[in-house]
């Protein structure tokens, strides 16, 4: 099996379409470990890279005034048990563009691997990204993962970030994230994960609502069973009038699992309001016990629920 | 179908549900019926084995066995089901997820299931069963899952609560179709108007059943006797 049949088949394993890399109008970059296997750019967008010793260095540039059409795909993944893959990304959105990226990053086979992210993302005036970014890590927990992300967004920008790891074990993940949001500018950031065995989960996302009437929302849910452990950050800081920010989090625990939420809201202007909800425990009996009372085993209705949180 | 011999339950060291006896009969709606807080609820619990109301004393069988020591699980895998007064949230659970789930016993469309419970599939299936949903939609779906299970029988808390005085016809019609696939029903209500379909009803005070029988008389005994100022409910309200 050659690379590339190799990083499609792990690819398709986090639950990316090997097909949608073939397409010629549809834009893709495909990197396993340090080496650009395939990239492809549509009308409107640029897509750069060039090869370091410990990963790739990577531009992606949406044109002013282009709507990217089709979802652009992302494939990044270390085949073998051992490894480093450092990708730095730089994102740039031109004024009035859109585009969706969906990434997928795959190390099946995990025993020494980490995976470093360093990400910096300019969202212009009126543009919205969407970044979807799933993770497969195989089942052995061998794995370090560290996304950290830079991001502005313009006046009346958007960016809809999602990041899910339910798949195989977490190993280590330590995302961080910052946004600065101005004028009228949207920012709403997903994370889900589901840690097993001594899966360490650490999410820590900051959002600054800088301008007037930005709007924030940080949304975790995270799931710890075993010995795994979570830690989540929240923090939203409404700097601006009409600011609106809501941090909220809810960590379900089972087993001798531990978890912690910290969640952290602060207003500079009197015009400006953020809220947060935390939540760790259990599941909910009311609805394990609605489930079991349709015929369902108490570990099908914990599963049940917990699909349904990550989904 | 399902009886219950001198059951007891004691929480808090206070004896809430005293010496109850009941027979639900196959095919039956069995309403039991009493005002807020006599022990209507904990008794349902009871009978479907919910984590809690273990009972101090007493038998529960279903069908000639003997269920007392059946968990939750079990007893639902026998075909008894409970919807609760206040139904669950389940984020990401789209409603026809869930009522998939219950699905196993039958082949009814999901749209057939739901129009028994007045909702309009093409607004409802992808929606999630979660708090964008009223108390009044959530307790509709749970019901829909409840004829979606084609259970034997069927406990029903308070299915009439927060649903309007128009769609209380369509509630009863909703039993009934129960009733007509087979099911027996256990009706747990305090409105004596819901009552109207009822094959027998047993009243409820102070966590003991007060009177069984012929609906028309248990509905009149209630009307007379059971209003917010029975000395009976104050001494109750006031030892719990």
């Amino acid at each position: 099996m050659n690379d590339y049949e190799a990083i499609l088949r792990a690819y398709k394993l986090s639950g990316g379409n090997p097909r949608a890399l073939q397409f010629p109008d549809i834009g893709s970059l495909v990197v396993k470990e340090n080496k650009v296997l395939s990239s492809n750019e549509v009308e409107g967008l640029v897509l750069k890279s060039e090869e370091t010793p410990e990963g790739v260095r990577a531009k992606l540039l949406v044109k002013r005034g282009f709507q990217i059409k089709n979802p652009v795909h992302l494939c990044f993944g270390v085949i073998p048990e051992e490894g480093i893959q450092e990708i730095i990304m730089d994102i740039l959105l031109e004024d009035n563009s859109s585009v969706e990226l969906l990434a997928h990053c795959t190390f099946p086979n995990a025993l020494k691997v980490k995976h470093i992210m360093k990400a910096k993302i300019k969202i212009g005036r009126g543009s919205s990204l969407k970044y979807s970014e799933v993770h497969y890590h195989g089942l052995k927990g061998g794995i370090e993962v560290i996304p950290k992300a830079e991001v502005e967004i313009a006046q009346e920008g958007r960016f809809y970030n999602n990041f899910t790891l339910i798949q195989g074990r977490v190993g280590k993940l330590n995302i961080d994230y910052n946004v600065k949001v101005e004028k009228r500018g949207v920012v709403e950031l997903i994370a889900k994960a589901y840690g097993r065995e001594e899966d360490e989960i650490k999410i820590k996302e900051s959002v600054f609502l800088n301008g007037e009437e930005a709007k924030g929302l940080t949304k975790s849910r995270v799931v710890v069973i075993d010995k795994a452990t979570s830690e989540i950050i929240g923090e939203t800081y409404g700097n601006a009038p009409g600011a609106r920010g809501h941090v909220d989090c809810v960590e379900i625990i089972e087993g001798e699992a531990k978890a912690e939420a910290i969640p952290k809201v602060s207003v500079s202007n009197s015009e400006a309001k953020v809220t947060h909800e935390a939540a760790i425990g259990r599941i909910d009996k009311k609805q394990i016990e609605t489930l079991m009372a349709r015929g369902l085993d108490e570990s099908e209705a914990i599963n049940v629920v917990i699909g349904g949180m990550l989904k | 179908m399902l009886k219950v011999e001198g059951l007891t339950l004691v929480q808090n060291q206070r004896a809430i549900l005293n010496k109850i006896n009941l027979e639900i009969k196959k095919n039956e709606i069995h309403t039991l019926l009493g005002v807020n807080g006599v022990g209507k609820s904990r008794l349902a619990y009871c009978i479907m084995g919910c984590s809690g109301y273990k009972i101090k004393e007493g038998k529960v069988y279903f069908e000639g066995k003997d269920i007392t020591e059946f968990s939750l699980s079990q007893r639902a895998k026998l075909g008894i089901t409970l919807a609760w007064q206040e139904s669950a949230q389940f984020e990401g659970i789209t409603v026809k997820d869930y009522l998939s789930l219950s699905r196993k016993n039958g082949n009814d469309s999901l749209k057939e299931i739901l129009d028994k419970v007045d909702l309009n599939s093409k607004l409802y299936l992808d929606r999630e069963v979660g708090e964008k949903l009223s108390g009044g939609e959530r307790k509709r779906i749970e019901l829909a899952s409840v004829y979606a299970m084609r259970p034997k029988m069927a406990i029903l808390d308070e299915p009439d609560s927060g649903i309007d005085m128009l769609s209380l016809k369509k509630i009863k019609d909703y039993i009934l179709s129960l009733k007509e696939r087979g099911s027996s029903i256990f009706l747990i209500t305090h409105r004596e108007e819901v009552t109207e379909i009822s094959d027998k009803i047993s009243l409820m005070c102070r966590g003991e059943i007060v009177k069984s029988g012929d609906p028309d008389k248990v509905r009149d005994y209630f009307k007379r006797r059971c209003g917010k100022t029975c000395n009976l409910r104050k001494k109750w309200d006031e030892r719990l």
